[in-house]
């Protein structure tokens, strides 16, 4: 690449402007290898170093744009979608905490203090979101930290931009609710035969006393299929006791207390009750399920202390008000024209969880259906009360081993994670931009302020902005992400982030600032929205326009010399490959079969993961394991990790000589080829030869060998990264997997989707145009 | 029977513009924060059917009486008030949804049609008030 083909701009970018790097020009067509060896990093926005310091870090709070155009107009031009990916309540590692009588913030747009402020003289403040002066209070001017007075900027909310506060009283509407735990189990005949209520109680009995909360933490069971039974666990009654409530019509609790029992004090009769349960209803012969009343007996119980309801369901709900129909036509699943009935069939659900938000109720829903359940229309429930959907298709305790086995230990994380309660989320930009659309799971109760019933490290929320204003004068602009949120020990907490990014005024700039990876994250939730509200062919198409449009873009006004060939920056080479993965993803694919079920389970993942875990899940991250070295080895807590390539998601990658590894993020594929390396199989996968290896292998065997300690490690390595646990499939050339672990090789050809080449081609012909 | 005509569709068209004006001050709460989005959405989806009902009655009082030139007038407003109320999704909690409103830019979209709604009642108001009184000289 010689200097002919860099745009001249380039020659007079101001200091401010991003290394030369990220501009250079790629002919994709020409450059095969674009995948970087290791997993991609959050480009660094250009700041001057001490602002980037103390930035905020990229796992928590990512722009698609680092750098943000200065007016709207330029924003268009660019054709790339702005906005913010947040991650605000992940599990960290380091996380300052401040109790302070005074908690200083802007006296007109309430901002809290950050490190992006500027102190006119030691006395006053300028905000940076309104340009507000505002006065440092007394208080503020001694440093805890360093023991020194007179020096505020030095103090630890003017030195972090991720930290928490504790809140004083003002902060409190109510005195702060108790953790408050209810589990609404579906017990049809279905339900018993499909076995997930041993693996519940089980779970149950053995996280009890991991479950977040102190001695105020009450706990409660309800159990339904075609009435509703309430469990008395009320101290001094020597075993539980079940009030059973037949008339769905008219939903009453039976008694005023004791169905929601404080866990400290009645923790026997909890225990007996679990180990109970699966017994209690194995004779069962209802296969009716009432799930809109005692989702609504669970709303009547929990609407004085507000908390968190989990519901396990197992089928289509058939009684009462919120009944279901099944809407999906199994012929229609290959369609290559439109999917219908993306959307609620009612709004039944989404009034119920729009009245538990109101009473700081959050409702997660387990899916355990083999039939189609409408996740659609159930899903609701959880999307606006700040919930969380988890789905487990086919699920049975005997014949979907790896199923329970996942469904297990993400039962584990569930119950133990932090949790926050009856929260508010405000985010605040820089006068001049204001946010314009959510993607997540909560309710957007006035603007900008989001109510969250529960808050969970695993959820993650996106919004688009606009410009509103141009943005001339400024340097930077900054973005405040607040959550003020009830621990699980009752304590009032503030969480805040802060980010600032530089603003720039030419469209290179913007393009060498573009964040591939954010602005696929904000294009998959802004495809869900149109499928659900337009049509998913249109959907499709907006995001093959999306590619099209900003490399036209990038074409026309950046790049000076025009040359044949399909013309990228580096920072967004991936861009095509990215939206082709993404259009060949579950839940805008056409033209392959896909259940219903599973398709609007994906868009929810896409609207509900953080971006880490949604971009594994979009491109999958491939490996090849049968040749791990230690050459280039990370060197982890006295453990060599090796560090194998990522390689391409093409068959051409994969070798019949070789075993791969797959990461989906939920689930791990080893792909292991017919004439693989016999020192693999007998070294690491502990079989004599290919045709010793069992179909359903899960575990990799603990072997004394050299080559399983450095895959084992590897694989850890690779779990350790994130909270979930991944289940892990070892597939043959006639495993049932093998579909699976196909269907995500992104770049090749299929009979109803292009090869990556192909798509290319596609794009540039549009561009040309 | 002329005056009659006009003087009851003057009557409609006040309620009409005391409806479109509850709307803008409605939506303008909610966007100044003084109310949440729910109970702004169940102010104004209680009134989404009287409003339909009042201008398709104009519309149609205005065809049955032969007045071509207001009933073309009204006609576009009228269907267009039919098409936003039947095609409420089934998830929708009504033609103005809590969850919705505050996502791409739909209360924006609300407040600029109440006010155009509010431009055309006026523009209507004055028509039959012209005409009701023609009618009133002539009769």
């Amino acid at each position: 690449m010689g200097p002919a083909q860099l745009s001249p701009s380039m020659a007079a970018m101001s200091l401010q402007s991003q290394t030369p790097d990220a501009l250079r020009v790629v002919n994709l067509l020409q450059e095969r290898n674009l995948l970087p060896p290791t997993a991609i990093e959050a480009p660094t926005p250009c700041l001057p170093q001490d602002l980037q310091k103390v930035n905020c870090s990229p796992e928590v709070f990512r722009s698609t744009l680092t750098s943000i155009p200065q007016t709207q107009a330029l924003l268009n031009k660019a054709k790339l979608p702005l906005g913010l990916l947040l991650h605000p309540f992940k599990d960290l590692s380091q996380l300052p905490v401040v109790t302070s009588s005074t908690i200083v913030r802007c006296r007109s747009c309430r901002t809290y203090i950050n490190p992006f402020v500027s102190f006119l003289d030691q006395r006053r403040w300028k905000c940076n979101l309104c340009y507000r002066v505002n006065d440092v209070p007394e208080e503020f001017m001694y440093n805890p930290v360093s023991r020194c007075y007179g020096e505020p900027h030095k103090r630890p909310e003017v030195q972090n931009a991720t930290i928490e506060f504790i809140a004083p009283s003002e902060y409190m509407l109510r005195p702060p609710q108790p953790a408050v735990y209810l589990f609404v189990l579906d017990v049809s005949h279905n339900a018993v035969q499909t076995g997930y209520i041993d693996v519940v109680c089980q779970s149950l009995l053995e996280n009890l006393n991991s479950l977040p909360g102190d001695t105020r933490t009450k706990i409660g069971f309800i159990t339904f299929d075609s009435t509703i039974h309430f469990y008395n666990l009320q101290e001094g009654l020597s075993q539980p006791q079940m009030l059973i409530v037949s008339d769905i019509e008219d939903i009453f609790l039976p008694t005023p207390d004791s169905l929601l029992v404080n866990f400290n004090e009645c923790k026997e009769l909890v225990q007996d009750l679990l180990k109970s349960l699966p017994q209690m209803f194995s004779k069962t012969m209802e296969t009716q399920s009432a799930l809109g009343p005692s989702l609504q007996a669970a709303f009547k119980l929990l609407s004085p202390t507000g908390g968190r309801v989990s519901v396990f369901q197992t089928q289509l709900p058939t009684l009462g008000v919120g009944a279901l129909k099944s809407r999906e036509d199994p012929n229609q699943r290959a369609s290559a024209k439109d999917i219908p009935h993306l959307s609620p069939a009612t709004d039944f659900y989404k009034k119920l969880a729009l009245d538990c938000s109101g009473q700081q109720v959050a409702v997660d829903l387990f899916m355990l259906s083999s039939q189609y359940c409408d996740l659609a229309s159930l899903g609701c429930i959880s999307r606006y009360s700040a919930g969380s959907v988890h789905y487990y298709p086919s699920y049975h305790n005997q014949h979907n081993p790896a199923q329970t086995e996942r469904f297990q230990k993400d039962l584990k994380r569930y119950l133990t994670r932090k949790i926050g309660f009856e929260a508010v989320m405000r985010i605040r930009c820089t006068k001049g931009l204001s946010i314009h659309t959510f993607h997540g799971n909560f309710f957007v109760r006035s603007t900008d302020l989001l109510s969250l019933p529960n808050v969970n490290p695993d959820a993650g929320f996106a919004v688009q902005m606009s410009i509103e204003e141009n943005l001339v004068d400024m340097q930077v602009v900054s973005f405040q992400a607040a959550l003020l949120y009830t621990s699980s020990k009752g304590e009032r907490r503030i969480r805040v982030h802060t980010m600032c990014l530089p603003v720039v005024n030419s469209l290179s700039d913007i393009f060498a600032g573009a964040d591939v990876q954010a602005i696929t994250g904000l294009l998959a939730s802004m495809a869900v929205d149109r499928s659900v509200t337009a049509s998913l062919s249109d959907a499709r198409d907006a995001m093959t326009n999306a590619v099209i449009d900003s490399l036209a873009s990038y074409r026309t006004a950046v790049l000076t010399i025009q040359q044949p060939g399909l013309l990228s920056p580096t920072c967004l080479r991936l861009f095509p490959l990215y939206i082709l993965a993404l259009l060949k993803q579950i839940a805008f694919r056409t033209g392959t079969s896909t259940r219903l079920d599973d398709r609007v389970f994906a868009m929810c993942q896409l609207k509900y993961q953080p971006l880490a875990y949604l971009m594994l899940m979009i491109h999958p991250a491939l490996y090849r394991v049968d040749d791990l070295t230690d050459e280039g080895a990370l060197n982890v807590s006295d453990r060599t990790i090796p560090q194998p390539r990522v390689l391409q998601l093409s068959v051409e990658k994969l070798s019949r000589e070789g075993a791969f590894l797959m990461d989906t993020g939920s689930v791990m594929y080893l792909w292991v080829g017919r004439n693989c390396n016999p020192q693999f199989l007998t070294q690491v996968l502990g079989v004599p030869s290919y045709a010793a290896l069992p179909q359903n292998m899960t575990q990799l065997p603990e072997l004394d060998t050299a080559e399983s300690t450095r895959t084992r490690a590897f694989v850890g390595w690779l779990r350790e990264q994130r909270p979930f646990y991944p289940t892990l499939h070892v597939i043959k050339d006639d495993s049932q997997l093998k579909a699976n672990f196909m269907q995500s090789m992104v770049e090749d050809r299929t009979e109803s989707a292009l090869s990556y080449y192909e798509f290319l081609l596609h794009v540039q012909q549009q561009i040309s145009k | 029977m002329e005056a009659a005509v006009f003087i009851f569709s003057l009557i409609d068209c006040c309620a009409l513009i005391f409806l479109s004006v509850y709307f803008i001050i409605t939506l303008s709460d909610l966007e100044c924060d003084y109310i949440n989005a729910r109970a702004c959405c169940s102010k104004l989806n209680k009134w989404v059917i009287p409003e339909l009902v009042g201008q398709t009655l104009a519309t149609v009082l205005m065809l049955v009486s032969m007045h071509w030139f207001v009933f073309l007038l009204n006609l576009p407003v009228a269907s267009w008030n039919v098409y936003r109320f039947l095609k409420v999704p089934m998830g929708n909690m009504g033609v103005f949804d809590p969850t919705e409103i505050h996502n791409r830019g739909q209360l924006k979209s609300h407040m600029k049609e109440a006010m155009i709604k509010l431009g055309f009642h006026l523009l209507c108001f004055f028509i039959y008030l012209y005409s009701m009184i023609l009618a009133l000289i002539n009769d």
